[in-house]
């Protein structure tokens, strides 16, 4: 391996993980900051429960996610100096108003919102977390726009004399096509991570109330056939009755705290099911922009290696055996016509293959002479197993998140709360689901792009730092891959401890003053 | 102006936000072991109940204070996109230190509270310790060499090792670096806290700013005999007069105003810092002409007017916010507003419930 592939490992490893959390944070902001203003609007305890519930998840997940980031920010520089000489002029700009819109405001409001129990008005309170929620927002909408540049590099110009391409049109690159379909998309798929870590952490603790309230009232008739036979002998019947009022006063509370998660399971669902729908649609624009900008990806996500000519009506093969070399594959299940439709809108059109495009591609690249651009090793084609199947997983996770989403809709009907075990699979596999989708669509994307850094203007190898050792790059990535193992570890499990605490008691709010200087605060580290 | 200049202040200005905000919150890391350490707590018990106290004063801020120094990454990227090119992939050693020391301390900010072990809140005190240290001796043997000059090819490419860097004029500066900020933190404290821990802080940046005041003369003059210009002497005496105003301040217990003296210590360091090194921005000791100036490494005019437009816009509104965010938090705090542990402790059972 030499420091191109490293730097490509570690830039996949590191934007991997950091990509895990930023979906939840993106997601977990939007419900917590309804929830909270809910509780604003109607003062019902449940609200605020669930606010500062799922508010300390949002803490412990949004630390990881920020502190990654950095190492995102300081890569570019590091591992892909070539590449930041290149289009730094284009692509720094995103960056810089990233950190200046929208860091600044998710760090200091969380801050704000964190501390603000007791401290500030509970409306302006309520309104610190919508802030960070525009926050990530403008924080994805800037990082898009500089990642749409590279699928499909618009409002510049290459300019001969310094040897990089140059900026002509802010606007041009804020509102590039790509990024006019990527942003709605990756923003759904936020939601749907949301919706999903909701619904999962939600109907966990609906159905562990559950089960606890009938354990408990088990044990109170049980203590209350052992009072009743003691009762009148010289047995300790008083201590009996005092367990059995403090077991029955529990199972009450278990009792009680039901309906609370099986409102928010549902409120889950539905943001699943909204957001499934916004990501199709939106996933499904995307297609045909990617077919006509990028359609090497396209036939790399089907496998495609014969042009399917207008009229034919190219299908989507969703299992294959055999190999994806264009030799020896054997679709299994096929639904006639659909690449067509994703790639085109309709069920017949022309979807080029990967044979024709390669040579169109070295016919059209291959010609510049360039040797910083590509040489007559450049291969055009993408890892097709990994972008074949990529997208299958990415749609597949997808659908099966919104399909658990429906189903909990169902059996939660009426106000009924299910208890089998398949509500605890469904628990896990709601957030699962989503994120690792997310985390298929980017390898998808950014594998179905190679051999380009930046579309038809530069490849990948030519992007790397020339100054760094793959001796710098191999130490980077082990400690990278290893510190972010252990964090992962130790993330997870703070996550589900806190899981498994639920939602704390109601605890009345105090007013902000200063009156009581010596109270003690009511938040704090 | 030229835009060139114009974003060459923009960057330090960036960097002098990034050091004045987050070097308190660094000196207040770095106070974690004496200030919540045995030599001044009662018992384990009292020592817990300072580190938070400590935490509490930063608790706020410090996320907001971090962000500066993306804002200047991302500035340069942006404006400078060769002086980022050539710094981040010349300095890439100390950078991944660097990184390392950010992530573990700010998971220690946020985590430490989160579990009740004592063996938890000790890990990632460690944590922040030594993650409060590292970023600010290294941010400084970093810049120090940049001011110096760096072995940088024709090609803008360095061609030094992490060797390079630790020369001792460069070491020298890190440690300067590191004692500014421990006394910057230490009258932070004092400024934020009340109670014996007040008294302690104020003594510690008293004797620590001595030797920060000492040390950074020297390293000031050292620089400066190389490279200073008459602005870049001034600024570097306003500093030193600074320094020595908010330590009297602070023998006098008047903390409002120490903290003051050390803010514009450090905003008039790191001006004589970019002053001295314009207009190169990373000066080369290979040849001269290899210089990374404002001009060869900047971004097009374009950019640079689009980029003007956004920070002049958006600036202002980011300090207002941020100081407003001060003003919220700016009650004093003491031990006795540290509320009872409530992490996990209180959790509900385990799922015995479900194993039946």
């Amino acid at each position: 391996m030499d420091a191109t592939d490293l730097a490509r490992w570690q830039f996949a490893i590191v934007t991997l993980y950091h990509f895990l959390f930023v979906p939840i944070t993106i997601g977990l902001s939007f419900v917590v900051a309804v929830f909270h203003t809910q509780w604003v609007r109607t003062h019902n305890p449940d609200w605020m429960r669930l606010a500062k519930f799922f508010g300390k998840l949002f803490t412990i997940n949004f630390a990881l996610g920020l502190v990654t980031g950095i190492v995102q920010e300081f890569q570019f520089g590091m591992n892909w100096s070539a590449y930041s000489r290149f289009v730094g002029d284009i692509f720094g700009a995103p960056l810089a108003i990233e950190a200046l819109l929208a860091f600044f405001l998710e760090s200091v409001f969380l801050g704000l919102w964190i501390f603000g129990w007791g401290r500030i008005p509970e409306k302006l309170h309520a309104s610190t977390m919508w802030i960070v929620h525009v926050g990530t927002l403008l924080s994805a909408y800037f990082i898009l726009s500089a990642n749409s540049f590279m699928q499909h590099p618009v409002g510049f110009r290459f300019n001969p004399d310094s040897g990089r391409a140059e900026l002509t049109d802010f606007f041009a690159v804020l509102t590039n096509k790509v990024q006019l379909v990527t942003f709605p998309h990756v923003a759904f798929s936020a939601y749907l991570v949301g919706g999903g870590v909701l619904m999962g952490v939600a109907l966990h603790l609906m159905r562990r109330e559950s089960l606890r309230a009938s354990a408990l009232l088990r044990g109170v008739d049980d203590l209350d056939s052992t009072a009743g036979a003691t009762r009148g002998g010289t047995g300790s019947s008083a201590t009996a009755e005092m367990t059995m009022t403090a077991q029955a006063r529990q199972a009450t509370a278990a009792r009680a705290d039901v309906p609370l998660y099986r409102k928010a399971a549902r409120i889950g669902a539905v943001l699943t099911l909204v957001a499934g729908v916004g990501v199709a649609v939106s996933g499904d624009l995307q297609g045909k922009i990617m077919t006509e900008v990028q359609p090497m990806k396209m036939a790399a996500a089907e496998a495609l290696y014969e042009t399917s000519p207008q009229g034919a009506g190219a299908p989507f093969s969703v299992l294959t055996v055999g190999s994806l070399d264009g030799q020896h594959a054997n679709a299994l299940i096929e639904i006639p016509g659909l690449l067509s439709f994703l790639g085109t809108g309709t069920w017949d059109g022309e979807v080029m293959g990967i044979n024709d495009l390669k040579a169109q591609y070295a016919a059209k690249y291959g010609a510049t002479g360039d040797p910083t651009l590509v040489d007559a090793a450049t291969d055009y084609v993408p890892n097709i197993p990994t972008t074949y199947w990529t997208f299958r997983l990415m749609i597949g996770t997808g659908i099966a998140a919104a399909g658990i989403a429906a189903l909990v809709l169902w059996t939660t009907r009426r106000g009924r709360a299910p208890t089998s075990k398949w509500v605890l699979y469904a628990a896990v596999a709601a957030p699962l689901l989503p994120v690792f989708g997310n985390s298929f669509g980017w390898i998808f994307t950014e594998v179905g792009r190679q051999p380009w850094a930046v579309f038809g203007l530069m490849t990948t190898a030519s992007g790397v730092s020339p100054s760094v050792s793959v001796g710098e790059v191999v130490t980077s990535m082990t400690v990278f891959t290893l510190l972010y193992g252990a964090l992962a570890v130790v993330e997870i499990k703070l996550f589900l401890a806190y899981v498994r605490k639920g939602a704390e008691p109601f605890d009345p709010p105090t007013e902000p003053s200063d009156v009581d200087e010596d109270a003690p605060l009511a938040f704090a580290y | 102006m030229e835009l060139t200049t114009f974003w060459f202040i923009v960057i330090g200005v960036l960097w002098t936000g990034y050091f004045v905000l987050e070097g308190f919150d660094f000196g207040v890391g770095m106070l974690f072991p004496l200030l919540g350490g045995k030599r001044h707590a009662q018992d384990a018990a009292d020592a817990d109940k300072r580190r938070r106290l400590l935490l509490n004063t930063i608790g706020p801020v410090w996320d907001g204070n971090e962000v500066w120094v993306l804002t200047a990454g991302g500035a340069t990227f942006a404006a400078f996109p060769n002086w980022y090119a050539t710094m981040f992939s010349g300095f890439y050693l100390p950078l991944l230190l660097i990184l390392v020391a950010l992530i573990l301390r700010n998971l220690g900010f946020e985590y430490r509270h989160k579990r009740p072990e004592p063996e938890w809140k000790a890990r990632w005190d460690l944590a922040i310790f030594w993650g409060s240290l590292v970023p600010p001796l290294l941010w400084g043997v970093a810049l120090t060499n940049v001011v110096r000059g760096v072995p940088i090819d024709a090609n803008m490419e360095y061609t030094g090792n992490l060797f390079t860097l630790l020369n001792p004029v460069g070491l020298l500066g890190g440690l300067v670096f590191v004692a500014l900020f421990l006394t910057h933190g230490a009258i932070f404290v004092a400024l934020k806290t009340d109670g014996p821990i007040r008294r302690e802080a104020r003594a510690v940046a008293g004797r620590v700013g001595v030797v920060a005041a000492v040390l950074a003369v020297v390293l000031l003059t050292l620089l400066g005999l190389d490279h200073g210009k008459t602005v870049s002497w001034a600024t570097t005496a306003v500093a030193v007069v600074a320094l020595l105003a908010g330590l009297a301040a602070n023998a006098r217990e008047r903390e409002g105003w120490a903290f003051l003296g050390t803010a514009i210590t450090i905003a008039m360091a790191v001006a004589s810092y970019f002053l001295m090194l314009f207009p190169n921005v990373m000066p080369s000791t290979t040849d001269a002409a290899f210089n990374l100036t404002v001009t060869n490494a900047s971004s097009t005019d374009y950019t640079l007017k689009v980029m003007t437009v956004v920070a002049l816009v958006f600036t202002p509104i980011v300090i207002l916010y941020q100081a407003w965010t001060y003003w919220i938090f700016r009650k004093r705090l003491s031990t006795k507003h540290i509320p009872a542990d409530v992490s996990l402790e209180h959790a509900a059972e385990p799922d015995t419930a479900l194993r039946s």
